[in-house]
């Protein structure tokens, strides 16, 4: 996996909520049993007429985003199956990152991403960044008034910069595990076989057989 | 010092899931995560070929082939499934065939009596039991946790992970109370019970906790009830859903052909184990909400996500008026489903009724159709698909006669698995067909491109076919 420690790039805007990964890859493409040739089917039903050209009112297909390394979109993203195909289309589209608002609901804060979304693209080094909504709001804005909007995301930092000709930045939360993952971009399996005394003695007295221990 | 931290700890009551989670913690890193031991490894043929692609590739091993279990069910096709006519989807079968006889894994492949839909299987097989890990590649398995076991969906480098290693790198999730007082009123069910508190608390509401449902309409539900529950919870955000265990498991694991399940001395060793997973009486939960299932309604999807729902006796929303969600999702919801704000529910019309899917194909769900088509003819121009969850499912009903009922009335009547809950096999709604479905997913395109999908119990789904549109199943007119 590939580092992630700060990326700059054009952003795209998606303006829609709850974007299921059934949207994102769509079933058809999920039959096959390799890890690449997901980025031309991101999106697809979106993306695509019924006679398989090109959407032109879909962002992806717009002039000004193409491109684009940065998804901004609306809260809730990535909920729906756990198929890791949606991050694999994602990567492979070019995106690098994907920015998106929690929300406030009576008080208790809802995340930005869907939970098994947000650990595949872990796993694969997708950065999902999680701001407040006014803060996502104004992202939207700005694509609206600049023709192309470019974003730094800088993970060590845990800050995000538009560059416009009056520079703005926001300060990011994330988990320190994701944090550190990211950043060091590890292989996880690696990592955990180095704890395989510590498993090994985990399962002589775990009977996972009848899970009674013994 | 430890004295005292005995003490406390001694009596700080515990939640089932907390006795699960710190039951499998092999060891604890310093920013936080665990690594989580899994008891059981369920896998399918559409999110595993990558990963042992992966093991291949790095030369690894499975730890625990005898921990892990495989079938076919996403590609399956529900007539002549020996005869698979996709060929991408054919490859991705056999690849499952190859990897599992490489591996030492067992599969329940096409021709098994135990093949199914994976969380199906698990619990008639007697593999999902009480205060086990259970994980699969699919976002269904919380339906598992009806049972009492810590159950949740993962991606391919999770099952790459599980597979090598047998543990995953967890953040501990918080936990999130449902009380369900009262009792639903039948024909009411599970299905209203759980669609109701995703319209409730939203599709994002339970977004980084482990639900745990419980009150007098939980523990009234049979097992079957139970896993429809936790199988939407991952509908409602969260990876996982728990109910504890009580004599409707026990009774559960100890009848029945279920191989898996402990027998005779070992079930009664398992069983003193299973009696101390309830939480304890003042346990704390993160977050709690109280829902009256007595005064629940049988429940309608309107929208393109689960949380779009309303009672029968409503009406489309207008876009302003849905808390949650902006004018502009609705609109775009609405359009796609083409429907129009203030039209009765009981107005809308449907072309397909789709009786199946990991939330309702179980043997409970086929009787509680088969009861409402006893006797009764599908309206003109609806086509019924009744798609039981196994082939053990299958057999069971056709032992009791339910295969009769469904073709007596005009259904047709196919093999086991996934089917048209997402339409990878040939079961899919062409565009613009608005379906009754009584799976999870109301996605736009989720059962084929363009296709409209409400969600619903199985017996709104059967009464909807015989009428030909949406009816308040409470009032229905029978006769």
């Amino acid at each position: 996996m590939e580092p992630f420690k700060s990326h700059r790039g054009l952003v795209v805007t998606l303006d829609t909520a709850n974007v299921d990964t059934d949207q994102i890859i769509p079933k058809q493409f999920l039959k096959s049993i390799h890890r690449t040739g997901f980025g031309e089917q991101l999106f697809y039903d979106w993306r695509f007429l019924a006679d398989g050209t090109p959407n032109p009112n879909f962002p992806l297909n717009q002039d000004r985003f193409h491109g684009a390394s940065i998804l901004v979109t609306r809260n809730n993203f990535g909920c729906g199956s756990s198929r890791e195909h949606a991050v694999w289309a994602i990567q492979q589209y070019g995106f690098k990152a994907v920015i998106a608002p929690s929300k406030e609901i009576n008080g208790t804060k809802i995340p930005a991403f869907a939970d098994i979304f947000r650990s595949n693209s872990t796993k694969n080094g997708l950065l999902t960044v999680e701001l407040k909504e006014a803060e996502v709001e104004e992202i939207f804005q700005m694509v609206g008034r600049y023709k192309a909007l470019e974003i730094t995301i800088n993970l060590e930092e845990q800050r995000v910069t538009l560059h416009l000709p009056e520079e703005i930045s926001f300060h990011f939360e994330i988990d320190q595990a994701i944090k550190d993952h990211l950043i060091r971009g590890l292989d996880e399996i690696s990592q955990t076989l180095k704890h395989q005394e510590a498993i090994q003695a985990f399962e002589s007295h775990h009977n996972p057989q009848w899970f009674v221990s013994s | 010092m430890r004295l005292n931290y005995r003490y406390t700890m001694k009596f700080m009551g515990k939640t089932l899931f907390e006795k699960i989670w710190n039951r499998h913690v092999i060891t604890s890193f310093p920013d936080g995560v665990a690594l989580l031991y899994i008891d059981r490894h369920l896998i399918h043929e559409v999110t595993s070929p990558q990963a042992f692609e992966g093991l291949r590739l790095t030369k690894r091993r499975v730890r625990r082939p005898e921990l892990t279990l495989a079938t076919m069910d996403h590609n399956v096709p529900t007539i002549d499934r020996l005869n698979i006519q996709d060929p991408i989807s054919k490859a991705q079968i056999e690849a499952l065939t190859q990897n599992c006889a490489e591996f030492g894994i067992m599969l329940y492949d096409l021709k098994s009596e135990y093949q199914g839909i994976v969380h199906i299987i698990g619990p008639e097989l007697g593999l999902t039991l009480p205060g086990t890990t259970i994980v699969c590649g699919d976002s269904h398995t919380s339906t598992h946790g009806a049972f009492g076991a810590l159950a949740f969906g993962i991606g391919t480098s999770e099952v790459e992970h599980v597979l090598a290693t047998q543990c995953l790198v967890q953040r501990k999730p918080k936990t999130f109370k449902i009380e369900f007082k009262g009792k639903p009123k039948p024909p009411v069910s599970a299905k209203d019970l759980i669609l109701k508190l995703i319209g409730t608390i939203g599709t994002a509401g339970g977004t980084g906790y482990v639900l745990e449902y419980g009150g007098e309409a939980i523990r009234s539900l049979s097992m079957e009830g139970r896993m429809t529950i936790c199988n939407m919870s991952i509908e409602a955000g969260a990876r996982a859903g728990l109910i504890a265990p009580d004599q409707t498991t026990y009774d559960y694991l100890a009848k029945g052909n279920r191989p898996f399940a402990p027998k005779s001395e070992e079930f009664d060793k398992a069983l003193a184990f299973w009696k101390t997973l309830p939480s304890d009486p003042d346990a704390q939960y993160d977050r709690e909400i109280t829902i009256d299932a007595s005064q629940i309604a049988p429940q309608v999807t309107w929208g393109t996500n689960p949380g779009m729902v309303t009672d029968v006796t409503g009406r489309v929303p207008e876009p302003n008026q849905v808390s949650g969600y902006s004018p502009k999702d609705v609109e775009q919801a609405l359009n796609y489903m083409g429907l129009k704000p203030g039209t009765p529910m009981t107005e809308i019309k449907v072309d397909i009724v789709f009786i199946g899917s990991c939330t309702n194909s179980r043997i409970e769900d086929l009787r509680l159709a088969a009861q409402i088509f006893k006797g009764r003819k599908v309206a003109k121009a609806v086509q019924v698909l009744v798609v039981p969850g196994s082939q053990q499912v299958k057999k069971q009903a056709e032992a009791e006669g339910l295969d009769e009922i469904f073709k007596a009335a005009g259904c047709e009547w196919r093999d086991s698995g996934c089917s048209m809950c997402l339409g990878m096999n040939p079961d899919q709604l062409k565009l613009g067909e608005r379906a009754a479905s009584t799976s999870n997913r109301n996605f736009e395109g989720r059962q084929g491109k363009g296709g409209r999908t409400h969600l619903v119990s199985p017996e709104m789904a059967a009464a909807a076919a015989i009428e030909g549109h949406f009816v308040d199943i409470r009032n229905w007119n029978r006769g």
